[in-house]
């Protein structure tokens, strides 16, 4: 789905970009993506905001907003961002949901599903799940380990 | 990483990161992740591999009711 690193021009090919197109039509309200970088990069900061800028080329209904870690510092602690690359899914609220690091392979579905998923307001879980997240009344952090192959 | 982010949508006081091991290698080694996806809750208990919707959610709902307050593995 995403081509390796030693790519500079685009990351995603031309007919995978066809199907990501097709399938972000699903979009129903605008989704923006929270980059967050840090000039002093880490090798695959560059990649990421690539990527997620060709995302948000590829639907009208989704925005891209830049920041720096190290420079706006009010805006990493609004989102609890605390290491880069950091990449928050939101659509006009934020509901907790990161990518830390590059969201490619494997992670790149799921990268697209969270735009989805938060397009939509909808997380698409059975009934009884949404019954019991609802008794939920304390905060719980999840932090998943993920590889891109 | 799929349900995570679900159950995020769901409920605002849950938080749902995925975080690439191999750009984060400090964390990952201490939270000991040696196989992926491993899902780390509030930095203690954690879920090893994909587990199916009804058990993933159990085993988080376990790891943060205080009456199955285990360390976790």
């Amino acid at each position: 789905m995403v081509k390796g690193r030693e790519q500079h021009m685009g990351l995603i090919r031309d007919d995978d970009a066809t199907e990501i197109r097709e399938r972000l039509k699903e979009m129903v309200n605008p989704v923006r993506l929270i980059h967050f970088t840090q000039e002093l990069n880490l090798e695959y900061g560059r990649e990421t905001r690539q990527l997620v800028e060709e995302v948000a080329g590829l639907s009208d209904k989704i925005g891209v907003e830049v920041y720096n870690l190290l420079l706006d510092k009010e805006r990493a602690a609004e989102y609890g961002v605390d290491k880069v690359p950091a990449t928050i899914v939101r659509n006009g609220k934020d509901h907790g949901i990161k990518f830390y690091g590059i969201p490619a392979g494997y992670e790149f579905s799921t990268f697209l599903d969270a735009i989805l998923n938060v397009s939509k307001g909808d997380s698409g879980l059975k009934p009884d799940s949404r019954e019991k997240l609802a008794t939920v009344t304390q905060p719980v952090h999840l932090e998943v380990f993920v590889t891109p192959t | 990483m799929r349900l995570a982010q679900c159950f995020a949508l769901e409920n605002d006081l849950i938080r749902a990161d995925a975080i690439e091991a191999s750009e984060f290698p400090d964390l990952a080694a201490l939270y000991r992740v040696y196989a992926v996806p491993r899902t780390v809750i509030n930095g203690e208990g954690s879920i090893e591999g994909s587990l199916p919707e009804d058990f993933f959610l159990d085993a988080v709902l376990k790891a943060v009711t205080p009456a199955a307050d285990e360390p976790g593995a």
